[in-house]
């Protein structure tokens, strides 16, 4: 299998605030980088956040569980048909974050959020928000594997029955094969739908999740570090689907692996205790980091 | 000495000795913590069978009863006096025997239900009325302790007269044990050779029908309501605290609650398994609700974050994944608590489940008593025969329990999962 460095979408690279910077490199990342404002948390951010025609927009998103301060005042744009890498060290909030897109936060107890989250223009967490259809619009795949303990069938019709997608058995069934087909996970379990989803090995568990997740057709998938339970092949098809995938949704995935967020991302935000610190297209956040703790983390100096 | 030349495997090996001393210590102090414990249980099994194990027979007698045509002159089948051809039968056995006292003695070493035994065989058949009819009728219960060797003849129980005719008896092979039906059909007796626990039996299904009926559902609504849906606050923590403490509450105080609210106040009849169950509900509840609770922990909140993941309504989470999940947990609770509820006597005592109670209760208003109460009356009972019957009751409610409890291992095992 082959895993081609995904160009950036066309959209996106029409772009003109986000450029690759000249190529005096050496200097510039050794003297010229800004250093965040100590006494202003979340004003840190460089780089492009903000995007022309979104489909997420953040806008001084703060998150709170209890008194710890998790969040600190992120804005960002997330764009329709990309992948967008969400990296940093363990505990920097970047779970805490795509958590908030489909108000997952919601389950956990003093957790609290400020700030503005719109996707289409819709404030998500307005009053007369419903969660229900907007996780069904925004779908998540969670870092371990979670398949129901029922049949692998039951596992990816499990959505679409709630939300009465499918009017009958053949409709369902065919809605169950495209799921597992877009998840490629169809010619390995077309035999033996009715087993147990949890028999699956650990990748085909995470695929059958993503299966579940686009059986409901979702707009935006978040994947929170897909692959840090799974092997290198599995790992490898996974992210394969992603850019199969990234041809119809918009996907915002948390990832430990800094190859893996260049291999199949087209931006790149870098956080750091909570903040946002750099945001850019994958290629230039990698190559050329505008920000010192960016550096830092992507040459291996901590995290 | 020079320091630097002490290896640390020096210092590790002659530690070494004393931790392995320590650890063959307790590992000993633990084999003789459940050697004491299995003594005791074996202790307590031994004693209960040796006494019990008899009562599943009871002594008969052969009589050849002549349906006297005289006895059922002028008076309706139904009143005639069945006491007369028991005595008839017997005198015919022993002709010599003569006198008011003797004759008294001799009659009583049958039991008062052969008469009521041979009333329910006329009922049934007219036809038997001036014919004579073989059949064995159980002994009284100082003849059949005697029999079966719980009663020495020195006892005093049974005179000189009544030792011989038992020898002539047996002799003539009139006399012998058999399979004590009576007791597993029959309601509480004052005699102890026609009492049985089928009342008890009866009184206890009906009372834990209710109590299972009313606590399952309400137990696990509640546990399902503060684990999954109530908000954490000062409330919520008030109830947890009072449900745990609930827990911990002597069973008569609930009695003493039913008597108070169910009896005086809603009315609810008195003795019936109906007040029985509402109190034992009560104690069940909060053990249901714990183990409930419990179990809806234990599923892995990743089964939760899949399902609303996609969409999935909180209500829709918890009935289609988290309960299904928790069930046999649930159920391992409840069943456990229905077992205590089975055990459970103080309680019932305080709404009037203590009465002597003959009919077999067939509905949840009817006067009746449970097993543990039938078992505390008999061992309050003077006669020697109700001792046996005391340890049989006792073994069939141990049975029950042992089931029940075999019940909840089997389910646990059954549907238990691993993720």
């Amino acid at each position: 299998m082959q895993i081609t460095f995904v160009q950036p979408y066309p959209a996106i690279q029409q772009e003109d605030r986000v450029k690759y910077q000249p190529s005096n490199k050496g200097e510039h990342l050794t003297h010229s980088l800004p250093e965040p404002d100590e006494d202003k948390p979340g004003s840190g951010t460089v780089g492009k956040p903000f995007l022309d025609d979104p489909r997420i927009t953040c806008r001084h998103v703060n998150v709170y569980y209890g008194v710890k301060h998790a969040i600190l005042d992120v804005s960002l744009d997330i764009g329709r048909n990309e992948v967008i890498a969400m990296i940093g060290p363990s505990g920097c909030g970047k779970s805490t974050f795509i958590r908030c897109l489909n108000r997952m936060n919601d389950t956990i107890d003093g957790c609290r959020i400020e700030g503005e989250i719109k996707l289409d223009g819709t404030d998500i967490y307005a009053k007369n928000v419903d969660v229900v259809p907007l996780r069904a619009q925004i779908g998540m795949v969670f870092q371990k594997p979670n398949p129901f303990p029922k049949s692998i069938f039951d596992n990816v019709a499990y959505g679409p029955k709630i939300h009465g997608l499918a009017g009958n058995r053949a409709e369902l069934e065919e809605i169950v094969e495209t799921s597992l087909k877009k998840a490629g996970l169809w010619e390995e379990v077309k035999d033996r739908l009715n087993q147990s989803g949890t028999g699956l090995s650990g990748g085909q568990q995470q695929r059958l999740c993503i299966a579940r997740t686009i059986a409901v057709g979702p707009e935006v998938i978040l994947m929170d570090e897909p692959c840090s339970a799974l092997d290198p092949i599995a790992t490898a098809k996974i992210e394969e689907l992603m850019g199969e995938l990234r041809q119809q949704y918009s996907i915002v995935i948390v990832t430990h692996s800094m190859q893996q967020a260049a291999r199949v991302s087209q931006r790149t935000a870098y956080f750091h205790m909570g903040d946002l610190i750099e945001v850019g297209l994958t290629p230039q956040v990698f190559t050329m980091p505008r920000h010192q703790l960016t550096q830092d983390y992507i040459t291996g100096r901590f995290g | 000495m020079n320091k630097s030349s002490v290896k640390t495997i020096d210092i590790v090996q002659k530690g070494l000795k004393r931790r392995y001393r320590v650890e063959r210590r307790f590992r000993r102090l633990g084999l003789a913590a459940i050697a004491a414990s299995l003594i005791f249980l074996m202790l307590l099994f031994v004693s209960i069978l040796g006494n019990g194990y008899s009562a599943i027979w009871q002594t008969h007698m052969r009589l050849d009863v002549y349906f006297d045509p005289q006895v059922f002159k002028d008076v309706v089948v139904s009143s005639a006096d069945y006491g007369r051809l028991v005595k008839g039968a017997l005198r015919s056995v022993f002709p010599d025997v003569s006198g008011r006292g003797e004759l008294r003695k001799l009659s009583a070493m049958v039991s008062s239900g052969a008469a009521f035994q041979l009333r329910e065989m006329v009922m049934e058949d007219r036809g038997l009325i001036g014919r004579q009819s073989t059949l064995w009728v159980p002994a009284d219960d100082d003849v059949d302790m005697f029999f079966k060797g719980r009663l020495g003849p020195e006892s005093g129980r049974l005179t000189e007269d009544q030792l011989s005719w038992i020898d002539h008896l047996k002799e003539r092979k009139m006399i012998r044990k058999q399979f004590n039906r009576a007791f597993f059909t029959a309601g509480d007796s004052r005699e102890p050779e026609l009492s049985g626990i089928r009342g008890a039996l009866y009184g206890s299904f009906f009372t834990l029908l209710i109590t299972l009926a009313i606590s399952f559902p309400l137990g696990v609504g509640t546990a399902v309501y503060l684990q999954e849906f109530a908000p954490r606050n000062r409330w919520t923590d008030l109830i947890e605290v009072n449900i745990n403490n609930l827990a911990a509450v002597p069973s008569i105080v609930f009695g003493l609650l039913g008597l108070a609210l169910f009896l005086n106040v809603f009315g609810v009849p008195r003795s019936a398994p109906l007040a029985g169950g509402l109190v034992l509900t009560l104690m069940t509840l909060p053990t249901i609700v714990i183990a409930g609770r419990a179990a809806l922990q234990a599923v892995p909140p990743s089964i939760r974050e899949a399902a609303l993941g996609v969409g999935a309504s909180r209500m829709q989470t918890v009935l289609h994944h988290v309960l299904p999940l928790a069930l046999p947990g649930m159920l391992t609770g409840t069943i456990i608590g229905m077992a205590r509820a089975l055990g459970e006597s103080a309680p019932l005592l305080m709404i009037g489940m203590v009465a002597f109670i003959v009919d077999i209760p067939h509905g949840f208003q009817d006067p009746s008593t449970v097993l543990p109460v039938q078992i505390y009356l008999w061992a309050d009972s003077p006669e020697r025969a109700f001792v046996e019957r005391t340890s049989a009751a006792t073994m069939v409610l141990l049975a029950f329990l042992v089931i029940m409890n075999g019940l909840a291992v089997w389910l646990r095992r059954k549907f238990e999962r691993r993720w």
